[in-house]
């Protein structure tokens, strides 16, 4: 993976770029238990996959969602981060499982 | 070197996944210590080319936390008869190590690790400047003019090994006593009865048992999914490149946290460097440009000299990195199932340690005092032990 899509910015080469970790969801502090808050706070998906993750274009300061395959560092399509909001999209093709 | 098994027993007392260092150092100790030698280590490449064969072959003991000094620190001290105890040169060379601190704030740290040290017996100090420059008389003390050196952490004991001879040393010496050494052989599942290993699935069928270790490195989260454990264990690729063999000048071993590089030279000249993490995940071990460029440029600035020296190789190994640059380390909530993982950028110098430790775990079903810190229930309980403030350079 040399050049990213950035939603905003287009094609830019992948150094102007920051990588910010998977998209996770939190569970409710006020509910849940401790062990499932540690988990949460902790535990990562470790193994590779197709993941959704949060990336950043440096320069523009945008932040945006990546669909990427961990195992072949193929990035399968980006979106805006309203998608996080709206519900992430089911896996694209082309994933390896 | 090895005997060749054609086919793998039925069962075995202890399968251990992995014939790195680690892997095949807790079969030895198994064997050698424990009388258990009915053990299989399945390897799905070759013996020592996971990240044994990949690390810049740092040996030291001077990190921050009591659990980790006491820990790594009975690791070097179990590297200074390996040789003889093998009948195999290691090639182990103490140099001194040099961590050298650019800021006020870096000076701190050393200082802090220094006085942690020296509580535990490791001979570690901070040094100023002027004694920077008498051990390394080639060194540009401003280095480039945007980071000039203050002082560093000056760890006595540092050294280097030949990272391959440890692991065919623990390999033959493990395989002498009876361990078969399976390589080409790829663990595809564990199969688990009312919470308890009972078998491995492998590529070349299945076996019976009832503990099983991991030692696999980068590819730990993938054997984790087979037994359904979650951990906080984050895969990235780490690189590193050697230099053309030049005259022998550098005789300590030199870091820098601020220029993010490693460097040593080896017995035959030529330098072994290394730098950062990759910024991102990846199960890959794939070389980049962007990573010889920064690297070289960072060596300039502390020895402007090697402008004509060639890169010759560069390669990368998968580190199983964790939240707070600890391993992690024993029994597991699955019963059979022991850990040796979150070995990250750190864990060759801990190779003859972890052998010993792990092997005890496994032998007794319990973990081993001088790894109790690094649990993997210590999350659960937020008491983390914060190893980052003495990785070799910020990751």
């Amino acid at each position: 993976m040399k050049i990213m899509v950035c939603p905003l910015n287009g094609p830019r080469p992948v150094s102007e770029f920051a990588y910010g970790g998977e998209v996770r969801k939190s569970p409710d502090p006020d509910t849940c238990s401790d062990a499932e808050w540690s988990a949460y706070v902790f535990n990562r998906t470790g193994s590779p996959g197709v993941k959704y993750e949060w990336w950043c274009h440096i320069a523009s300061g945008f932040w945006f969602i990546a669909s990427r395959d961990t195992a072949r560092d193929v990035v399968l399509a980006t979106f805006p981060a309203e998608v996080v909001r709206r519900g992430l999209p089911p896996a694209p093709p082309g994933a390896t499982p | 070197m090895f005997t060749r098994h054609d086919a793998l027993k039925q069962g075995y007392d202890v399968v251990i996944i992995g014939a790195g260092g680690h892997g095949l150092a807790s079969a030895y100790y198994l064997a050698r210590d424990h009388g258990i030698r009915n053990i299989a280590v399945l390897e799905k490449g070759y013996i020592g080319g996971g990240n044994t064969g990949r690390n810049t072959t740092i040996i030291r003991s001077n990190y921050l936390t009591p659990e980790g000094v006491k820990f790594y620190d009975e690791s070097v001290r179990l590297w200074q008869d390996l040789g003889e105890d093998f009948d195999l040169n290691l090639f182990y060379s103490t140099r001194g190590h040099y961590t050298l601190a650019h800021t006020d704030a870096a000076m701190r740290t050393m200082r802090w690790r220094a006085e942690v040290n020296k509580h535990f017996g490791v001979r570690s100090e901070a040094v100023d400047a002027a004694f920077v420059k008498r051990a390394i008389p080639s060194i540009d003390m401003s280095c480039g003019g945007h980071a000039p050196i203050l002082g560093a952490l000056f760890h006595e004991p540092g050294a280097i090994a030949r990272h391959d001879a440890v692991a065919w040393g623990y390999g033959r010496g493990a395989d002498r006593r009876g361990v078969e050494i399976h390589q080409q052989t790829e663990v595809t599942g564990i199969r688990l009865a009312g919470g308890k290993v009972v078998g491995v699935e492998t590529t070349r069928g299945p076996i019976a048992t009832s503990r099983v270790l991991c030692a696999v490195a980068g590819h730990t989260p993938r054997i984790l999914d087979m037994v359904d454990l979650h951990t906080p264990i984050y895969v990235h690729p780490l690189q590193a490149m050697v230099s053309e063999p030049v005259k022998a000048w550098l005789d300590p071993i030199i870091v820098s946290g601020s220029l993010h590089v490693y460097v040593s030279q080896t017995a035959r000249g030529e330098l072994v460097m290394g730098a950062s993490l990759d910024p991102y995940e990846l199960h890959q071990s794939r070389s980049t440009l962007d990573f010889v460029e920064g690297l070289s440029s960072h060596m300039l600035d502390m020895f402007p000299f090697l402008s004509e020296v060639k890169v010759n190789r560069q390669w990368a190994g998968l580190s199983d990195m964790t939240p707070d640059f600890a391993p992690i380390m024993g029994v597991t909530p699955v019963e059979g199932f022991f850990l040796d993982a979150g070995w990250g950028t750190w864990g060759f110098k801990a190779t003859p340690v972890c052998g010993k430790t792990i092997s005890h775990t496994v032998a007794t079903g319990r973990n081993h005092p001088l790894i109790e810190g690094f649990t993997l229930e210590r999350f659960a309980r937020y008491q983390l032990t914060g190893e980052k403030g003495a990785a070799s350079v910020g990751h």
